[in-house]
């Protein structure tokens, strides 16, 4: 930028800013920095945050505070009878977003669709890589290059994608971030002046938000897109002040500095709660922690000795220790939060005399073994070695006696997958897109054995249901087909159950409307702030 | 002075080269890879992790990879962010002015603090003052500074709201950032009280990171004091009958300024070291954030840069510092 330009960009904001006295703004102390502001590109719940849950929307949404989806930009759809071809029907007159870089001339249609899917699927798309070793984590991790056979527009309005095999949990992967639908227009007008870069710098979408600027590593600025299809956000200004350090944003909500944040430390939550002006609610997130026991290795591999060790360890004392309570027990594979979760499954008791019992029955004594424990706090599990601490003093109770082992954290994720894995490890799931098949077939399906399947744990029984449950696309069936998979899941017992997180969002009590999303976004649309 | 500038300057080019080396193969020595770190839970099949490894450039042999980092380098080339896709020199120098300010306000505390501090304690050595002085350096130097910052916070923003609690100025003040310094970009932005808020905003910080600095200045100056105030001219300087005023500030202080200058230069280091903390804790966006960032992604071309470009302030501030001895002192520019 040359000095004229600055000095005019500079009065052109003070008077935006002098004329906006009156604004409504909405503050948020946002955890980190987002990566990049292409969603496609990345995978960390930040960057998602500041791009694609503000800027963007996509053909299928997730209904706000659920895992259920609802037409997006797509206003309808219709599957083929064998579940190969999904036909959607996009939403007429959708306006891009208006903004100092970008002017748009025609409304979405069906480029900006294929233009979306086409850059992350095809190696020899022009956009494929237009930033240095762009690996579409997402597209790839879901699946797509090889399950979308085409992507045809039928009419402007119009597009079909054609798979090369049913998928049910194919709208699901739709809403996902990844899946957001960018401007084509824009693109090219980025391509033409040789800055496709800006792509990832500049965010332009058709979302609730449109994006003004940021400030690295300090704010991110956002004003409500006047031409949203939804109608214009009640907030005019949406901040988010970047704020690293747990404590810090507590403070900062105290004094107002921000009006709502994320992730606050467990020993804050008690004081944040006693705050007049504050209101703290909490959801249970959309995550498990577990340790897998390797069930090709002996002992483990006897489910006997997999269910008395399950009844060895006292989760409860575990989540009071690590999560000073803010936790829940797991007993089944998926969180509460879920659709199909299985609220009739018996966790195993904690019972150390009949755990005791159960492995001299099953002639497994003076038994060593390995507890690997993550170097890293997730959301799922705030201190891992905290807890095989535990464990391990639990195991000690039945006459187990556990050696702790930790790696670097690239290491420990590699170390762990290995098949011949010496012991049980302690790790922790997310999930993507709400679907079940995310946690069910990603981390316990037998393809996943010697992956994400660190239990390396193939059940026929399991994974017959879990794989038809995928190309069913009755909810209502898949749901039937995924409790009877967690009951096969519970009496074979690969992995301790050990916990799902709870998800706190302190907030100022003049924020109105805000709703917690399982999913682990945060997303301002709807959400006003009173005066 | 002309050779001996030479001769400080030739030193620096092995000293780049070897810090280049260094920066190059310390991230490389950490286990896992950018890949793995964003994939994170997510298994990445090793095909694919290939792919990108390679897309990247990461499957050459390490020499050759140093080797065309080395020649990027001697082309203004520092590479590109893995991450956030960015040139790692713009991304520097977009962060930098935020460490240089704080840093420079912390250096200003702690020089103009310390330096008098340490004289007076010397001075009334043995004295209540003396007492007070060390024994508060001493608590400033083992504080962490996690620990400091966060208490500071609570006192001086959360109970008495004299400070902001963070950040580099109220989110209320919008203005482009033309020379990256908020204290100047907000006295040249026309907006009422963007400069006070802006300097509110600093106050926290600098004092969190001056404190161990402070505490270093004070006992170095003071017992270089001690040592200057037993020599010989001084006592013929007293014999002399000059004024206290005079020994103390004009023969014993410019003498005992020399290790106290080596100090300051050295406490640039550990400024940036400081900064690392601080910035986290005041959510200062600065290059210690950065760094640390980098390092847990695995952000190859930004750790190397980063860490190329601090080792090349540090050396230029040491270069500084020498050649301010060769001022103070004659005996040093003849060597």
């Amino acid at each position: 930028m040359n000095s004229l330009t600055r000095l005019l960009a500079a009065t052109a904001l003070t008077l935006a800013l002098g004329s906006a006295a009156s604004a409504k703004t909405l503050v948020y102390c946002s955890e980190a920095s987002p990566e990049g502001f292409d969603p496609a590109l990345y995978t960390a719940g930040t960057t998602f945050d500041a791009s694609s849950r503000t800027v963007y929307n996509r053909l299928v949404e997730f209904k706000h505070g659920s895992t259920e989806t609802e037409p997006g930009l797509a206003e309808s759809w219709e599957i083929s009878e064998d579940g190969t071809e999904y036909t959607f029907k996009l939403r007429p007159d959708v306006k891009f977003q208006t903004t100092d870089f970008f002017t748009p001339t025609r409304t979405l249609n069906a480029d900006d669709v294929i233009y979306s899917f086409e850059r992350q699927l095809k190696s020899d798309n022009p956009w494929n890589q237009y930033v240095a070793g762009a690996s579409w984590e997402y597209a790839s991790g879901m699946g797509f290059p090889d399950l979308i056979k085409s992507i045809e527009k039928v009419d402007d309005l119009t597009v079909k994608f054609t798979l090369n095999r049913p998928e049910a949990p194919f709208l699901a992967d739709l809403a996902m971030d990844f899946a957001s639908i960018m401007s084509k227009e824009y693109a090219d007008q980025l391509k033409e002046a040789g800055n496709e870069a800006t792509l990832n710098q500049q965010p332009l979408g058709t979302g609730p938000f449109q994006f003004v600027a940021y400030q690295p590593d300090a704010v991110i600025r956002y004003k409500a897109n006047p031409d949203y299809f939804k109608g214009k956000q009640p907030i005019d200004d949406l901040i988010f002040a970047i704020t690293t350090d747990a404590s810090v944003r507590a403070q900062k909500l105290k004094a107002n500095e921000c009006q709502i944040f994320p992730y606050p430390n467990a020993a804050d939550v008690e004081s944040l709660k006693s705050d007049p002006n504050l209101e703290v609610p909490s959801q249970e997130g959309l995550n498990v922690a577990y340790m897998a026991y390797n069930t090709t290795q002996a002992p483990f591999d006897k489910v006997e000795v997999r269910k008395a060790l399950n009844m060895a360890i006292n989760k409860q004392a575990i989540i009071d220790a690590v999560f000073q309570g803010a936790a829940v027990p797991a007993k089944n594979p998926i969180p509460p939060t879920m659709w199909s979760y299985n609220d009739t499954v018996q966790d195993d008791p904690y019972d150390p005399e009949k755990s005791k019992q159960m492995l001299k029955d099953a002639g497994v004594e003076n038994l060593s073994m390995k507890i690997w424990a993550m170097p890293v706090s997730r959301p799922y599990m705030l201190n891992a070695r905290r807890a095989a601490e535990l464990m391990q003093a639990d195991l000690q109770k039945v006459g187990v006696s556990a050696e702790i082992v930790s790696y670097e954290w690239g290491e420990y994720l590699e170390k762990s997958k290995a098949k011949d894995r010496d012991g049980a490890a302690m790790l922790g799931w997310t999930g993507d897109n709400g679907d079940p098949d995310n946690f069910l077939d990603t981390l316990l399906g037998c393809e996943a054995v010697g992956g994400n399947n660190r239990a390396q744990w193939c059940d026929e029984e399991f994974d017959a249901l879990v794989k038809k449950a995928k190309v069913t696309s009755d909810q209502a069936e898949r749901t039937k087909l995924y409790e009877q998979a967690q009951v096969v899941f519970k009496e074979k017992a690969p992995w301790l159950t050990i916990d799902h997180s709870t998800v706190f969002m302190p907030m100022q009590k003049s924020v109105k409307n805000f709703h917690q999303d399982p999913l682990g976004y945060h997303r301002f649309d709807d959400v006003d702030i009173a005066e | 002075m002309q050779r001996f500038l030479i001769s400080r300057i030739a030193v620096l080019i092995p000293t780049f080269i070897g810090v280049s080396i260094i920066a190059f193969a310390f991230i490389r020595l950490l286990p896992g890879d950018p890949v793995q770190m964003l994939a994170g839970e997510r298994v990445v099949s090793p095909e694919r992790h290939a792919a990108i490894m390679q897309q990247l450039g990461f499957d050459r042999p390490l020499v050759i990879q140093y080797l065309s980092y080395l020649w990027g380098l001697l082309q203004g080339d520092f590479g590109t962010s893995i991450v956030t896709k960015r040139g790692v020199l713009s991304e520097f120098f977009t962060l930098f002015p935020a460490t240089l300010e704080l840093s420079f306000c912390a250096i200003l505390i702690a020089v103009f603090l310390g330096v008098p501090a340490g004289v007076f304690a010397a001075v009334k050595r043995g004295s209540w003052f003396d007492q007070s002085v060390m024994g508060a350096a001493l608590v400033g130097y083992s504080m962490p500074i996690f620990w400091w910052g966060l208490l500071l916070i609570i006192l001086f923003s959360g109970v008495l709201q004299w400070t902001p609690v963070s950040g580099r100025i109220s989110l209320l003040y919008y203005f482009p950032q033309a020379t990256g310094f908020m204290l100047i970009d907000s006295l040249m932005s026309d907006q009422k009280g963007a400069f006070l808020s802006a300097l509110s905003h600093l106050i926290l910080p600098s004092i969190v990171l001056a404190t161990i600095p402070l505490a270093v200045i004070a006992r170095q100056t003071r017992s270089a004091m001690l040592e200057v105030l037993g020599e010989d001219y001084v006592r013929t300087a007293k014999a002399k009958g000059l004024s206290r005023g005079r020994v103390v500030g004009v023969h014993a202080l410019r003498n005992a300024l020399i290790p106290v200058v080596t100090t300051i230069g050295l406490q640039v280091g550990v400024l940036m070291a400081g900064a690392i903390l601080t910035e986290s804790i005041f959510s200062w966006p600065g290059i210690g954030k950065w760094m640390v960032d980098s390092v847990f992604r695995r952000d190859y071309p930004v750790v190397q840069g980063g860490l190329l470009l601090i080792a090349m302030i540090i050396m230029f501030v040491n270069l500084v510092v020498d050649i301010l001895y060769g001022v103070i002192n004659p005996r040093v520019r003849a060597g």
